[in-house]
């Protein structure tokens, strides 16, 4: 189906590959802050996540255990975090941007060995005949398992947050600590489950980008896209469902604007970069239109510290 | 900054408190390169750190190299090229077009260190110029790309529409139209010269749009590997041979050989001849050469670019050879005539035949 064009089968199947990183980061940043915690080192998490998933894969020889690999090491600084935030009662935001400075240089101190290594692939998901439909098969049967995994998370944490009683407990500790520790939750625990939940995810969309979308390890080559899963939290408004919408908002316009070059357009390509941004903007400005008639999108008790104590 | 960058802060001062005096004669000669990207990126920087490499070993006790790599370019320029110049380094290299203004910046403030400044136009008393032709290496993958490709879609991913990076394009162009009339290149502009996701969605981008062969200027290996991803699509190496690619999707490439020219430099700096000039050197200097054609270069195109590649170092052919139009229309060159290296130099716009518009 060509639309101005533009491919638009090609852009879509594109824009999923692309956006795969940022969307698991968000998916992850937003369990996190659903409980209450505003981790900002997600870029930090994402990086080891590269740097250790293209570690691990290059080492066994398999993709699988290089993704387990990245989560755990995403996971592992999270949880770095989640003992300097929940125990020690560190700020959270100084926290979370010491977290992305430290990733980016450990990271950079532990790929050195990995410059120029090719990892092994990650194959697509053999759905055979499905895959030749045209259209439909291209953009639902044509991606690696990451991509399923990735979407199949979204929905099951919409599910875990609306349907399921650790969801409720989750959602009760991020929106009144004291509340649901005085009805005998224990806060720090959630959190710690939280957060550790994240950085999993920030670790395997960072894996994505050094496994599959490069597909190699270089220094810094998250470039950001941690700032950018941040950014679509907000833009979300901390729904599940509209962190798909965000994420792929976000990796949509990046391959939509090199695809309009591709395809001879001369586009201004530093607005069309811009826009994601002036959105997220926008769609504040409504939030907090809609806020001041009480229906309130941040979780409430997002970026305070809790001790049982208080 | 960078932790790299801070050390060396921190040690410079550090000297500077502890000695307070100028380097005296009697000591290795210092000499520091700047790298737009790490040296890992295996293109690019990777070449430039070759060559600092080959006259550290070269030039033995007598030099000593200092290099800091992934500096920005823009105001992070100037302050590694200032901490280079204040830890006595007496000839500074920066290996990257967007360092020419701060290179230019610190250069007046450091009368006395000689600085060297790749692919840029500035020049001044302390202050020389290098540059590649690399627009001959293009005139090269421009005809085996018109030879091989079936699509006739030839993808550029460019960096900044700067001239050497518009005499790239121009001359893969010429040469792909010239074996192949149907021939159309789509350039797809990535702003930034090193940024692995970036460059490996363009290419993908631009496999998608059809095109099976894809040409980089920018500096990681990327495009190459989503090229090998796609299979059938050829690539050329850019900066350094890129051979961990070969011999496909990499069928061959351009390499910057700088070495020859640094220990060049180096020599004068050393016997006390150094002088502010600007050298463009190209295959027939041997700063530009031709990387392997692998295997999946049919054998007659293989002879045919072979040919192509004498006649340009000798200088009986200039890749920018008339009659040429610009893009709209307008003569640019007759029949027979080629450009001097200042219309070369500052090259702003595309030739007849390429459709994609060149960004302002």
């Amino acid at each position: 189906m060509i639309l101005g064009g533009i491919d638009i089968v090609t852009l879509i199947a594109t824009l999923m590959a692309a956006s795969t990183p940022v969307l698991l980061a968000a998916t992850g940043e937003l369990v996190a802050e659903k409980s209450g915690v505003l981790n900002l080192g997600v870029e930090g998490m994402m990086i080891i996540g590269a740097v250790a998933g293209f570690a691990a894969a290059v080492g066994t020889g398999s993709p699988v255990l290089g993704f387990l690999g990245g989560a755990l090491a995403g996971a592992l600084l999270a949880t770095l975090f989640a003992v300097l935030t929940q125990v020690f009662l560190s700020n959270q935001t100084a926290t979370g941007l010491a977290l992305t400075m430290f990733g980016l240089g450990l990271s950079a101190l532990f790929g050195k060995g990995f410059e120029g290594v090719r990892p092994p692939a990650t194959g697509k998901v053999p759905f055979g005949p499905l895959s030749e439909i045209p259209g439909l098969g291209r953009i639902l049967f044509s991606h690696d398992w990451v991509v399923y995994l990735s979407l199949a998370l979204v929905v099951a944490v919409w599910a875990f947050l609306r349907f399921t009683r650790a969801g409720l407990i989750l959602r009760a500790v991020g929106e009144n600590a004291e509340a649901a520790h005085a009805l005998g939750y224990r806060v720090v625990a959630v959190r710690l489950m939280a957060l550790a939940f994240g950085g999993a995810l920030a670790g395997m969309g960072g894996a994505y980008l050094s496994l599959v979308r490069v597909p190699q390890w270089t220094e810094g080559m998250t470039a950001g896209a941690g700032w950018i899963a941040l950014a679509i939290v907000v833009f979300a408004s901390w729904r599940a469902g509209r962190v798909l919408i965000g994420a792929y908002l976000f990796g949509g316009i990046t391959a939509l604007q090199l695809q309009l070059q591709a395809a001879g357009y001369a586009i201004p390509v530093h607005l069309l970069s811009m826009a994601p941004y002036v959105l997220t903007i926008v769609v504040l400005v409504v939030l907090s239109a809609i806020h001041r008639r009480g229906v309130q999108a941040a979780p409430a008790a997002l970026g305070r510290s809790f001790h049982a104590s208080t | 900054m960078n932790r790299r960058t801070f050390l060396q802060t921190t040690a410079a001062t550090a000297v500077a408190a502890a000695a307070g005096l100028p380097a005296r004669a009697a000591d290795p000669l210092k000499v520091g390169f700047i790298y737009v990207g790490p040296i890992g990126d295996m293109g690019w920087s990777y070449q430039h750190d070759q060559a600092r490499q080959a006259i550290a070993k070269e030039f033995g006790d007598k030099i000593v190299t200092t290099y800091v790599e992934n500096v920005p370019e823009g105001p992070d320029a100037e302050r590694a090229l200032t901490q280079l110049a204040l830890e006595g380094n007496q000839l500074i290299f920066a290996t990257s077009f967007g360092f020419m203004d701060a290179t230019v910046n610190v250069a007046k403030k450091f009368p006395k260190v000689k600085f060297e400044h790749a692919t840029g136009y500035k020049r001044a008393d302390n202050l020389a110029t290098y540059d590649a032709r690399f627009y001959e290496g293009r005139a090269i993958q421009g005809t085996i790309a018109g030879r091989m490709t079936k699509s006739n879609k030839i993808g550029y991913i460019g960096s900044f529409p700067i001239p050497e990076v518009v005499q790239g394009i121009n001359s893969a162009y010429i040469h792909a139209k010239k074996v192949n009339p149907d021939v159309e290149i789509k350039v797809v502009w990535a702003y930034t010269w090193f940024d692995p996701a970036k460059e490996a969605d363009a290419a993908a981008a631009l496999i998608a749009e059809g095109c099976d062969v894809i040409m980089q200027h920018t500096d990681s290996t990327a495009p190459q590997a989503k090229a090998q991803e796609a299979g059938n699509v050829i690539t050329f190496g850019q900066a350094s041979d890129m051979a961990a690619f070969a011999p496909m999707p990499r069928v061959t490439s351009t390499i910057d050989n700088w070495e020859p020219y640094y220990k060049k430099r180096v020599a004068a700096m050393l016997d006390g001849s150094w002088t502010s000039e600007s050298t463009w050197g190209g295959i027939g200097t041997g700063m530009v050469k031709i990387g392997e054609i692998s295997s999946a270069v049919p054998a007659e195109v293989k002879a045919e670019v072979e040919a192509l590649e004498a006649k340009i170092a000798s200088g009986e052919y200039h890749p920018f050879t008339g009659p040429l139009n610009k893009q709209d229309g307008s003569a640019w060159l007759a029949a027979g005539a080629t450009p001097d290296d200042g219309t070369l130099a500052g090259m702003n716009f595309f030739v007849e035949g390429i459709k994609a518009e060149l960004p302002k």
